[in-house]
């Protein structure tokens, strides 16, 4: 048969299902199966509700991440002021680096917006929070030889202090090698008093305005640390743990999710730099197929060759159909 | 002169032009049938109204959560278990979702000019995982902290996450409570008047097959 015969075929059976039921029919009350529905529904929610709960793990301050990991606190306090942190190297939509950016083959569509939501780690992360707070003596002179010296100057002292305390046992400040830090430790010394204080939670989120909602710079700052992160593994939440699925406690989550998920735990997906870029890609084009899966051949004609529809109208085909036809019952 | 000046009026208002529109595309029989062709007889089709019942359930303790404010749930326990029926009427929201679209894939539900159907309820899908989300960013509890930590980055890969900032609460709470149900509502509304202009699909294959013969099996032509 020949392509155009097929595609006639296909329009001739499509008009034949598109006409009005001309068969048998039988009495459907829409209205009482919808209100029973709707009874059945609500106290299955309620049941559901009253013998399963819901999961709410507390929220994580940075007051309790400086008091609970003091020595990740200040390490990632060190690697925004140098520019190592995750935010200050993000690229788009937080800092101008362009070539932070994913991409897929040789298109980096994250570059595409430019930089909405910026992002200037050691400005915002540490200098203005200890300026706003700043009480002591030694904490405006050390704010004071910070701003007065160049960019440089400034990136030697916090790099030379981000090393010393990778090298330290445990990564603890009060081990550090000496060395010529400038004003870097007094600084982050006195950032993680005011973390502890509980004041630096609201020193991030406050940005000059008292009404806020725009929670982006603490949880970005919270995330270049690993303490929320330990946090979340430990509730089967990483990464590699289907984590974006999952939900704190024994929940089923966002199981509709799994399949995005999966790709996360597969080659080349789970070693690549650009998963997060790929694994979106793929999921947009798997989407469009889903949406308009009504005008993809062959697509369109598996549930003709997978018998489950014999199942669904079984008793269409044994009541109806195989006595018209003078053919056994499906 | 009154019958003339209604018919006038009838045919030249906006307002009719609506109503006869409205009349000829969904009479009030096939808006409302109660009767369906002899085929809708199987528990797969239950999952479509047991969709839109749960669709509403997660409407009205949605509601009640949106009365009392987003902090209400963590502090009283009244409201944590009103917090626990949205939650398991989202769990049953999709499930029932899921298994509706499944049964109308292998139905093969898009024939007979019924794709718009198909891409309406599948849009619905999107939208719903996309209400769930927001939900789950909007917790304020460890769980939205970490979600939305992770989601930004999928979000910013692809340039998305420059206007849809799954960090700001405020703009996530708008879309859970706000633009996604109020999309999910008229998608679900053009969903269902589509059902109801084209019918229930009929049964695979071709019906050119299955058509009754005059006078046919059972008095099938007497009960249409």
């Amino acid at each position: 048969m020949s392509v155009l015969a097929r595609a006639r075929g296909r329009a001739h059976e499509d008009d034949h299902d598109a006409e009005p039921w001309a068969g048998p029919k039988r009495h459907y009350d829409l209205v009482k199966e919808f209100t029973v529905a709707l009874i059945v529904v609500t106290f299955l929610t309620l049941i559901l509700a009253a013998l399963f709960s819901s999961p709410d793990d507390k929220q994580l301050t940075i007051g309790e991440w400086a008091k609970g990991a003091p020595n990740d606190f200040v390490i990632t306090a060190v690697a925004e002021l140098d520019g190592t942190s995750g935010s200050a190297s993000y690229g788009a939509p937080y800092t101008h680096d362009t070539s932070a950016a994913q991409k897929v083959g040789p298109i980096a569509p994250q570059n595409w917006p430019g930089v909405t939501l910026p992002i200037d780690s050691a400005q915002d992360f540490v200098v203005r929070p200890l300026q706003d707070a700043a009480s002591t003596p030694a904490l405006q002179a050390a704010l004071a030889t910070w701003t007065g010296a160049t960019a440089d100057q400034r990136q030697t002292w916090s790099s030379a202090y981000d090393d010393a305390l990778t090298n330290a046992p445990d990564n603890d400040p009060t081990k550090v090698a000496a060395g010529d830090y400038g004003p870097v430790p007094v600084m982050l010394t006195q950032l993680l008093s005011l973390a502890e204080s509980g004041g630096l939670d609201g020193a991030l989120l406050a940005q000059g305005r008292f009404y806020q909602t725009d929670y982006t710079k603490p949880l970005l700052f919270m995330a270049d640390g690993t303490y929320l992160e330990d946090l979340a593994r430990a509730q089967h939440l990483g990464g590699d743990q289907w984590g974006m699925m999952n939900e704190t406690g024994n929940y089923p989550g966002q199981a509709w999710l799994w399949l995005y998920t999966f790709w996360y735990q597969v080659k080349p997906f789970s070693t690549s730099g650009n998963a997060d870029a790929l694994v979106w890609s793929l999921m947009a084009l798997l989407t469009a197929i889903f949406v308009f899966v009504p005008f993809i051949p062959g697509l369109r004609s598996i549930p003709k060759l997978v018998p489950v529809y014999r199942l669904i109208w079984r008793n269409y085909y044994r009541e109806v159909e195989a006595p018209s036809s003078g053919q056994p019952a499906a | 002169m009154t019958a003339d000046l209604e018919t006038q009026e009838d045919t030249a208002s906006w307002t009719g032009w609506v109503r006869r529109r409205a009349l000829r595309s969904f009479p009030p029989e096939q808006l409302l049938p109660d009767k369906q062709p002899i085929y809708v007889a199987s528990w797969i089709y239950v999952f479509g109204v047991a969709t839109i019942s749960a669709f509403m359930v997660v409407l009205g303790t949605g509601t009640v959560l949106a009365v009392m404010g987003p902090a209400w749930w963590h502090t009283s326990s009244l409201g944590h278990y009103v917090n626990s029926t949205h939650l398991w009427s989202v769990e049953l929201f999709m499930a029932f979702m899921v298994i509706h679209l499944w049964g109308k894939f292998f139905m093969a539900a898009w024939r007979g000019k019924r794709a718009m159907t198909w891409i309406t309820g599948a849009v619905s899908f999107l939208a719903s995982v996309g209400a769930a989300f927001t939900g789950y960013l909007t917790q304020q509890n460890l769980a939205s902290q970490w979600i939305a930590t992770q989601a930004k980055d999928g979000l910013n890969s692809v340039g998305i996450g420059a206007y849809f900032n799954v960090l700001d609460f405020g703009q996530m709470l708008m879309w859970h409570i706000v633009l996604l149900p109020l999309g999910i509502g008229a998608l679900v509304l053009v969903h269902v008047l589509l059902v109801r202009r084209h019918g229930v699909v009929p049964p695979l294959p071709a019906r050119s097959l299955r058509i009754p013969p005059v006078g046919g099996p059972q008095g099938a032509r007497e009960e249409s």
